[in-house]
């Protein structure tokens, strides 16, 4: 049984600061379906079209009839552990500095003889095991064994906690704490046990009753001034904090209401873009370098980086056209950061959520994402190490239809989709 | 169809080019080095060389084709053979087949790798494509781990000790000494190798090969050839190989050497309890109790007690690499598919000094080679004999 993690020590500030050195990052561009799946907590093997025959290692012809459509399909995991290895030695870095490490070979129920790695709580073989794909530090898709049982403490496993970004005993950077959203968000973190939660306010000396001051009796939580359109602001804050923060949640946003033709001139299309891309912008060049260098720095390192998008970020929703390009500038510029931050293994999650239940969203019809929901969604994100999270009903809907056409969503969202 | 028997085939003039440990050469040099020592010691010509197979990991991007242009041969027949520790077993099948149809006279088998500082573990990563995907990413110091759970699952199914694992490790060790390694030049005792420091559970530091560089080569071409250049010789009397075998068994306990076994004796005209020594491949000891029972000494799940009940020196009840094999002189990259082809010549050309087996009349070799997922896929094995 995994023993709970207990708080970190404090940190000797004369000692060195362990650093990053990344897992083999290197795959074939066909294991990267792997990874893709593996972002966004999906296990999945290639099946063949044809044959219906499980592949492992991924493939680029099946195994048994040489057809070659592979398709991604979810496994459910099941399979017996038939052996497994503690290792005292190993080449790479990365695991060198983790030893002792253990392995073990698993035959799926579907098939395949998988390498894996153990957790803590898996009894000697021959015993039943469940497979799930996680993301390593340096951001690929890699299995691990777990107990056939689920059990609370699973996520201090210490292989385990290295591929995923669990609050606990973490410090938060939340950039926005006077919506709903920002307040929901401070609170799931709290409940998960982070240590301690940076709140940012934009206009401080506002009086607008928005609920801010409630979190202000959480002990763990701090108020901090934070503005994402003031450089200043930004890098004041920065230097006071930057270097303690192990996740930070840039849910900052302006949200308008417009498309082209219903607002002329560029002040609201202005005041979305520099809020929701330089912000973003601001707060990585601020920000970015100082999680890097900290990436390693023990049981409570930093971690990861989290993106509160859209879904209107994946194609444009003419009604809110603005703020869906504002978005899409976003979203692509997230992309570049977590390029940026996988170097150091930091994990960057892009949250893309359908519309949230909030005073700008609403003219939308039901279903919409209670910001409740949408915060457990990004805590749930962290604590299963995901990188693409799309909450909500409206948003799977929307994932769905673009993973499968793309230009087809942009005909629908013109006019309505067709049932 | 029966297969053409491989009549009138020799082996001849075994060559080591001693190892070192780390090397500052590429892997040309060492498989010159072999080259050079094989003409000189043959009596030969560079011209004589008609044919010529390279076995070597190192030797990238290079192939055998520019180490032709390397060395200036122009041999007419010529072959790359990427099969590790299967190498010796399937160059030998190859290059027989080519004297014997006469597209060469005169066959070179040459394998061999450096090792630089860092080269082992750059070479890791790359070594396949599976590899980088599904075993690299796992923190494996190369085939360590997969081998340690091959080990752990042969010894919880067939009751193998780590005890039985040091009795050959240790007869190995003894058979080294009396022949000469380079690297390792002490006794190990049992209590050494029980309290080494682990490396991947159950394996432990005398359970692994030390990886270092030098090169091994043999010569093939016809017995009538042989005896024309006055070289001492072997012939062959039956070869096997097959690949990728069992691949559905989710772990290792059996390899292609069972698929064609009845075939090798066959050609060869013998059964196992003829075989006067035997050369495994043997990266790790679990490999060589499943090649012990997949070569027929011993039914399935038997080896241990084999183990237990033989003697594996030069001059025991089962001799048994009798060089030391890998274990007790290193791994020189592919120099070790070739490591019991060169002791197997020297045997049944008396001229093992100082490590012979007496009245060796009969050998094996056999090849394992090219851990690609989670087992090595090459296995091959060959029947040499002294000529009638």
């Amino acid at each position: 049984m995994t023993m709970p993690l207990p708080p970190p020590r404090r940190k000797n500030p004369v000692l060195r600061t362990r650093q990053m050195n990344l897992p083999p990052s290197a795959r074939t561009r066909v294991a990267l379906g792997l990874t893709v799946c593996a972002a966004r907590g999906r296990f999945a093997l290639q099946r063949c079209a044809a044959c219906g025959a499980i592949q492992y290692p991924p493939r680029e012809v099946c195994r048994r009839c040489l057809a070659t459509t592979l398709r991604w399909t979810a496994q459910d995991g099941h399979g017996q552990l038939l052996s497994s290895t503690r290792l005292h030695h190993a080449n790479d870095l990365f695991f060198r500095e983790r030893l002792p490490w253990r392995l073990g070979l698993v035959r799926l129920d579907s098939g395949p003889s998988l390498i894996v790695h153990l957790h803590t709580d898996v009894p000697e073989p021959p015993v039943r095991v469940r497979v799930s794909a996680r993301l390593d530090r340096s951001g690929r898709a890699v299995l691990v064994g777990l107990p056939a049982s689920e059990d609370c403490n699973l996520g201090d496993d210490p292989m385990l906690r290295e591929m995923v970004c669990d609050p606990r005993y973490r410090k938060v950077l939340v950039t926005d704490g006077t919506t709903s959203v920002g307040q929901a968000i401070v609170r799931a973190l709290v409940e998960a046990g982070a240590e301690l939660v940076w709140v940012g306010q934009a206009e401080p000396w506002k009086r607008h009753g928005s609920g801010i001051d409630r979190l202000r009796e959480l002990p763990q939580v701090s108020i901090v001034p934070l503005d994402l359109t003031n450089g200043r602001s930004v890098e004041a804050l920065a230097g006071a904090i930057a270097g303690k923060v192990d996740i930070v949640v840039n849910n900052a946003e302006v949200h308008r209401t417009f498309g082209i033709a219903a607002r002329r001139g560029l002040d609201a299309a202005r005041a979305e873009m520099e809020v929701n891309y330089f912000g973003l912008l601001r707060l990585a060049q601020a920000f970015g370098p100082a999680l890097k260098a900290r990436s390693a720095d023990g049981v409570a390192s930093a971690v990861a980086w989290v993106n509160v998008l859209s879904v209107f970020a994946l194609a444009n929703f003419p009604a809110h056209g603005t703020f869906s390009a504002s978005k899409a500038a976003a979203h692509s510029l997230a992309q570049c950061l977590r390029a940026e931050l996988r170097t150091a293994g930091i994990r960057v999650v892009n949250v893309f959520p359908g519309p949230i239940d909030d005073e700008w969203n609403q003219n939308l019809p039901p279903p919409k994402v209670a910001p409740g929901a949408l915060a457990a969604a990004i805590v749930q994100a962290l604590r299963d190490g995901l990188e693409d999270v799309y909450p909500g009903d409206v948003a799977q809907e929307w994932l769905e239809r673009w993973r499968e056409d793309p230009s087809t969503l942009e005909r629908e969202l013109a006019t309505g989709f067709e049932r | 169809m029966s297969r053409l028997p491989y009549t009138d085939v020799a082996v001849a003039v075994p060559i080591t080019v001693p190892y070192v440990r780390y090397s500052t050469r590429s892997a040309h040099w060492f498989l010159g080095q072999a080259l050079a020592e094989m003409i000189r010691a043959g009596g030969l010509r560079k011209e004589d060389i008609d044919g010529l197979a390279v076995a070597s990991f190192s030797l990238a991007p290079d192939t055998a084709v520019a180490f032709t242009q390397h060395i200036g041969l122009s041999p007419r027949w010529l072959d790359h053979i990427p099969c590790g520790g299967a190498s010796g077993v399937v160059a030998l099948r190859r290059a027989a087949r080519a004297v014997q149809a006469g597209d060469a006279d005169v066959v070179a088998v040459v394998a061999g790798d450096t090792n630089h500082v860092d080269s082992f573990r750059l070479m890791l990563g790359s070594f396949s494509r599976f590899a980088q995907d599904a075993t690299y990413p796992y923190g494996s110091g190369g085939p360590n781990a997969i081998f340690a759970m091959i080990t752990s699952h042969y010894m919880r199914e067939y009751g193998a000790t780590r005890d039985d694992f040091g009795k050959l490790c240790i007869a190995q060790r003894t058979n080294a000494l009396a022949a000469g390694s380079h690297l390792f030049r002490k006794p190990l005792t049992l209590e050494q190798y029980l309290n080494a420091r682990p490396i991947a559970e159950p394996l432990h530091l005398f359970d692994c090969v030390m990886p270092c560089a030098g090169a091994e080569a043999f010569l093939v071409l016809r017995s009538s050839r042989a005896r024309e250049l006055g070289l001492p010789h072997a012939v062959v009397r039956g070869a096997i190989e097959r690949h990728n075998a069992f691949a559905d068994d989710p772990v290792f306990v059996r390899g292609g050497w069972r698929v064609d076994l009845h075939e090798l004796y066959a050609m060869a005209e013998c059964s196992p309890s003829d075989i006067d020594f035997v050369q495994t491949y043997d990266d790790y000891p679990v490999i060589v109790m499943i090649q012990l029972e997949d070569l027929g000494f011993c039914g399935k799940g038997e080896a241990p007690q084999f183990v237990r009940s033989h003697t594996f020196t030069y001059d025991g009840s089962f001799p048994h690499n009798t060089s030391g094999g890998q274990l007790s002189r290193g791994q020189a990259g592919a120099a070790g598919g070739l490591l019991g082809m060169t002791e197997a010549i020297r045997q049944l050309t008396a001229a093992a000094d100082g490590h012979q087996v007496p009245n060796a009349r009969l050998g094996l070799v056999s090849g394992y080679g090219m851990v690609i997922y989670d087992r090595c896929l090459c296995t091959g094995a060959v029947i040499l004999g002294r000529p009638q």
